[in-house]
């Protein structure tokens, strides 16, 4: 590749990623954009998955149908999907109210996205909703575990590792759907692997959490649930929602400071208290740089001190605006895979001890071969 | 005539279509969406350019509905056995297939993005025509005869809306012509060629999930009238059967709601706004169930269906 060549690439990338931002700090800039500029960053936004949210936002403002034909149809689409996932998502939240109903009561903690829509933050509008997660308190779990599967709802089927990998090590269990609708249930007893360096107290977080009126329900407490949020992006590792992520990081914070004057001097503090600094040192560190984000100075500088050394910091401050944006619909997306492939090897080297992860990827990589091996039989008689 | 002045992809010379639909893609406006093709694959080109001869070509200087791209998978292995990747955005909804299929693949994958993408527009799983500004919707499950009883009707002075979806906006406005070649599948295709022998028919593809599949190419003037849509009038059930006797019975409106309703692909996703839609289209509609076997009793009670002669 020659240096042109990468001055060009580079020069893409920055534009796409300018695109992208313009976009959501303000849908009405798409108006200005030239047919094929606006051809390419409606792609984008649906590829970061956040197409339903710009679309909310033009609609609130009277201004979908300023576009020209096809742009309308687009956006509703992705307003009226959005919509509609969020219909699932309540829907099922209905069901596991109905179905614990008459149970013992549990505290019954929701996360992201359905919290999102209970709480109704700025987020919420126009997201497309996913799975319904629930944090309970670990000796509930089994209890509302065989609540929900007495009431229809049935685990996935996996196999005898992953059955392990579960129950033993990870904080959720396998996923579960009711076989009339398609929402996964995911139980957590907390919001990170155990085997992991992060751990945070599962009772501190139950400690604070805020009912909402109406349901048997509660959400985290502001703080936590952005503390959850970064320690999503940052520990999960699966980047491919990950521009639409720190778009909820930043939304948070932004809404939750302006509605508490106490938000950010007790945010450091309760990170700490947590043990979530790192990723909360990387949610307010990109969620500034990359979106803009406003976060006071002497937050930014008291989470400083839970910044990696230097060359994981210099190498991060590459590879995550590369795995979180998406890339260009048209073009390789070798770097991207690179950065997220990164990441997510990253992402299990904090979940596991060393021992542990190589004894899980032995695993994983023995069973990928062993279906490769299947799958590809017919194919060769 | 040179690229810049085709109006139609049938006015690219062969060799201008092939090259555009590698590079840059062919822009091509079908009813209300614009779509982008491109495809890096022998022997797409030559059918694509005879299917869609009469649909309007696009500038690129606008936003396109989809991006669809097809294009032959490197490989080390000898011609029968490569493969075509489909692509929409950049993104893979299913595994390569055989780069024989490439035709079928594309045009499949057509479905799978308007399914998919589409949701403004209430879209039920049916064939619809239209005969003096109104549309007749024929919605059916797979192998009830649906794209063969289409195809002949499009022949027979009926316009071509769609042989798989029955489109509309659910604030009304009637239903949206979405002329598209129709895929034939096995037996029909004789049925067809023997029926209609003015119809182009695209070679036939072998081997698919659905055997042999061969593509009619919309009549000219469907394609013509692709901005002009048309409220439903009449509903038919048709159920192909093999050996049976035309029968034509009046359904119950309570009856034809349910299957009809039951027959979206976003019902369910719309809510609301896809009930009050369905409730005015069965109200403002006369509904049968047709069973046949002979095509030209079938299209015969069609004409009848027309002048408002039938049950």
């Amino acid at each position: 590749m020659t240096s042109a060549e990468r001055a060009r690439i580079a020069a893409e990338e920055a534009r796409i990623r300018q695109c992208l931002c313009n976009a959501v700090a303000d849908p009405a800039w798409l108006l200005e954009l030239a047919p094929r500029d606006l051809d390419v960053t409606l792609r984008l936004l649906r590829r970061a998955r956040v197409l339903g949210r710009v679309a909310w936002r033009l609609r609130e403002r009277g201004m979908i149908t300023a576009f020209a034909h096809p742009v309308p149809d687009i956006l509703n689409s992705a307003l009226i999907a959005a919509e509609a996932r969020a219909r699932v998502g309540l829907w099922e939240l209905d069901r596991v109210a109905w179905a614990l109903a008459n149970e013992a009561p549990a505290p019954l903690v929701v996360l992201k996205g359905c919290a999102y829509l209970l709480c109704g933050t700025p987020n919420a509008a126009g997201r497309l909703f996913s799975d319904l997660d629930l944090l309970v308190p670990r000796d509930r779990l089994e209890f509302v575990e065989s609540a929900l599967l007495r009431k229809g709802w049935q685990a996935a089927s996996l196999e005898a590792y992953d059955v392990k990998y579960y129950r033993e090590w990870a904080h959720e269990l396998p996923a579960m759907t009711h076989p009339e609708r398609e929402v996964e249930v995911d139980l957590h007893h907390n919001i990170v692997m155990p085997t992991g360096r992060l751990k945070p107290p599962a009772d501190l977080l139950l400690s604070r959490t805020r009912a909402v009126p109406g349901t048997p329900f509660s959400v985290l407490d502001p703080i936590d649930m952005t503390l959850h949020a970064m320690t999503h992006l940052f520990n999960g590792g699966e980047m491919d929602s990950g521009f639409r992520e720190l778009l909820d990081i930043a939304d948070l914070l932004a809404h939750f400071s302006a509605q508490d004057a106490g938000f950010w001097s007790a945010f450091w503090p309760r990170a700490e208290a947590l043990g979530l600094v790192r990723p909360a040192f990387y949610g307010l560190r990109y969620a500034n740089r990359c979106l803009g984000a406003p976060i006071p100075l002497e937050v930014l500088a008291a989470s400083a001190a839970a910044a990696p050394p230097l060359p994981i910091r210099s190498l991060m401050d590459e590879i995550v605006p590369r795995a979180l944006f998406p890339s260009h619909p048209d073009r390789s997306r070798l770097g991207q895979r690179v950065a997220r492939s990164l990441i997510y090897a990253r992402s299990h080297w904090v979940r596991m001890p060393p021992l542990m992860l190589a004894s899980h990827f032995v695993h994983k990589v023995t069973a990928r071969y062993l279906r490769r091996g299947e799958v590809d039989k017919p194919e060769a008689a | 005539m040179s690229a810049q002045q085709a109006a139609t992809v049938g006015e690219l010379n062969p060799e201008q279509l092939a090259s555009r639909l590698a590079r840059e893609g062919v822009g091509v406006r079908i009813g209300p969406l614009d779509v982008l093709f491109r495809v890096r694959a022998d022997g797409i080109a030559p059918p694509f350019r005879q299917l869609y001869a009469q649909h309007p070509l696009l500038s690129h200087d606008r936003v396109f509905s989809g991006h669809l791209d097809l294009r032959e998978v490197w490989q080390w292995r000898p011609r029968p056995h490569r493969k075509v990747r489909f692509t929409v955005d950049g993104q893979q909804p299913h595994e390569n297939m055989p780069a024989a299929q490439g035709l079928a693949v594309l045009e499949w994958g057509l479905n799978l993005v308007i399914a998919l993408r589409f949701q403004s527009f209430l879209m039920l799983h049916a064939a619809v025509l239209e005969r003096q500004g109104a549309a007749v919707v024929m919605p059916a499950q797979p192998g009830q005869g649906k794209t063969t009883l289409c195809a002949a009707l499009a022949h027979r002075g009926w316009r071509l809306f769609s042989d798989e979806f029955g489109m509309m906006r659910t604030a009304g406005g009637g239903f949206l012509p979405l002329p598209r070649p129709m895929p034939l599948k096995n037996a029909s295709i004789a049925v067809i060629r023997q029926f209609a022998p003015e119809a182009w028919i695209g070679p036939e593809i072998a081997g698919t999930l659905k055997g042999t599949v061969a593509h009619v190419r919309p009549p000219a003037g469907s394609v013509a009238g692709a901005q002009t849509p048309a409220p439903a009038r009449w509903i038919v059930f048709p159920r192909w059967q093999a050996g049976a006797a035309l029968r034509v019975r009046e359904v119950a409106k309570g009856e034809a709601f349910m299957r009809t309703a039951a027959n979206a692909f976003n019902y369910e996703l719309l809510g609301e706004s896809a009930y009050v839609a369905v409730r005015d289209i069965i109200t403002a509609s006369r509904c049968f169930e047709l069973v046949y076997s002979d095509l030209d009793s079938a299209v015969a009670a069609f004409e009848r269906l027309a002048n408002d002669d039938l049950g």
